[in-house]
C-alpha cells in the first residue's frame, strides 16, 4: 500500500481496514491478524501496528478478547456510520468536482439521472 | 533495554567525525538513523557496538557504564562484508554459534529459508543481494537487544530491499531496538517509528515520524529534503 506524506499512517490503515470491512471482504466478528502479522501485511512499524488496533477499538470497530485477539465489531450501527462516512465522501468530491466544472444543482441532478439510465 | 549516549565524541587527528552527541534510545522501538555520507552514522554505531571508543562522553546501558559485558548486548552488521570468501553460509552460523552466547540456531535457519539462502552456498559466489540478506539474517539471529544495521538496503535489488524490510519487522526484538542508517530514506518511512537526522557530527533533529505527519503533515522523506536540500551532491 502506498501512504500519503501528510496523514498518519495509522490513520490511512485504518481507512483501509474499514473500507475492506464495507466491501465485504472482512466480515463483523472476523479475527484480524495479530499486531505483527498486521505489521508485516502493510509492511508498517509494529508500534504502529498495535496503535491501529487501540485506535479501532476507541472508534467502536474492534474489540479484543484477552489471550485470544482482536475482533471486528459485530455491531451494525458502526458499519451503518463508516457507511454514511464513505457516502459522504464520495458524495462530497463528486460534487466539488461538477461545481469546479460550472453545474449547478439542477444540471447535476440532470447530468446524474441520464448516466444511470444508461 | 536503554542506551543513553552523553556527549559522546569521536575525533580521528583533526577531523571530529562524532562531535557531543546526546541521544537515547528505547526499547520497542526502530530507528532510522539519516543523513547524507560523513555525517557520523557509521561512527556512532560503531563506539555503541564497541568496536571504537569515544575521546570523549559516555554511553550508558541502562544506566550502566559501557564494559565488555554491555558489548555482547548489541549485534551489529558494518556496510562491509565482514565474512571469509571461502566459507559456507553454514560455516557462518557454526561461527556465529561459537562466537556469540544469543545466537539461535532455529531462527536462523528459519530466516534462511524465508529468504531462499541455502546453507552450503560459498560467500564468495553470492550476489550482492543474497549477501545483504546473509548479514541480515545471521545479525538478527543474536537475540541482542539492540541492533544496529549499517546501511542494510544498500546497492541492492527492490525485491532483496522488501524481502529485508519484512525480515527486519518481523523479528525485530519486542524487548530492545533496532537502529538502521541509510540514506535511502523513503525504504524506510514506514518501518521505522522515529527518525534521527546527523549532518557534520552532530544531530540537527529528531523526530516520532507519525508525530511529524500529524503535526507538520510531513513525511521523513519531506523532511529530509527540507534538512538537506542546501547540502551539494
Amino acid at each position: 500500500m502506498e501512504f500519503k506524506s501528510n496523514t498518519p499512517i495509522y490513520l490511512q490503515v485504518i481507512d483501509d481496514i474499514k473500507s475492506r470491512i464495507l466491501a465485504g471482504e472482512i466480515c463483523p466478528g472476523e479475527k484480524l491478524p495479530s499486531s505483527r502479522e498486521l505489521a508485516l501485511q502493510y509492511d508498517i512499524n509494529p508500534n504502529t501496528a498495535a496503535r491501529i488496533y487501540t485506535e479501532m477499538e476507541r472508534m467502536g470497530l474492534s474489540y479484543t478478547k484477552r489471550g485470544i485477539g482482536t475482533f471486528v465489531a459485530e455491531n451494525p450501527k458502526a458499519v451503518d456510520e463508516m457507511k454514511e462516512e464513505a457516502v459522504e465522501k464520495v458524495l462530497g468530491e463528486f460534487i466539488q468536482n461538477m461545481s469546479n466544472l460550472g453545474f449547478d444543482k439542477e444540471t447535476m441532478i440532470k447530468e446524474l439521472t441520464e448516466y444511470l439510465s444508461k | 533495554m536503554k542506551v543513553q549516549c552523553s556527549n559522546l565524541t569521536k575525533k580521528y587527528y583533526t577531523k571530529t567525525a562524532v562531535d557531543h552527541i546526546n541521544v537515547t534510545f528505547s526499547e520497542g522501538h526502530i530507528y532510522a538513523l539519516l543523513g547524507p555520507n560523513g555525517s557520523g552514522k557509521s561512527t556512532l554505531m560503531k563506539m555503541i557496538s564497541g568496536l571504537t571508543s569515544p575521546s570523549d562522553g559516555e554511553i550508558s546501558f541502562d544506566g550502566e557504564k559501557q564494559t565488555w559485558r554491555s558489548k555482547a548486548d548489541v549485534a551489529y552488521a558494518p556496510t562491509e562484508s565482514f565474512f571469509f570468501n571461502y566459507m559456507s553460509i553454514k560455516d557462518v552460523g557454526n561461527y556465529y554459534e561459537d562466537f556469540f552466547e544469543d545466537f539461535d540456531r532455529e531462527i536462523f535457519l528459519k530466516l534462511l529459508q524465508e529468504m531462499a539462502l541455502s546453507e552450503d552456498l560459498k560467500i564468495k559466489n553470492l550476489s550482492s543481494g543474497m549477501l545483504a540478506k546473509m548479514k541480515i539474517a545471521v545479525t538478527l539471529s543474536r537475540r541482542a537487544k539492540m541492533i544496529l544495521l549499517d546501511e542494510p538496503l544498500n546497492g541492492i535489488d527492490l525485491m532483496s530491499r522488501d524481502t529485508i524490510i519484512k525480515t527486519i519487522i518481523g523479528y525485530a526484538p519486542e524487548n530492545g531496538c533496532v537502529v538502521i542508517s541509510s540514506h535511502m530514506v523513503e525504504e524506510l518511512e514506514k518501518t521505522v517509528d522515529y527518525a534521527i537526522f546527523m549532518r557534520d557530527g552532530s544531530i540537527v533533529f529528531e523526530t516520532d515520524v507519525e508525530q511529524l505527519r500529524e503535526k507538520e503533515r510531513k513525511s521523513i522523506v519531506d523532511k529530509y529534503r527540507e534538512i538537506y536540500s542546501w547540502e551539494v551532491a
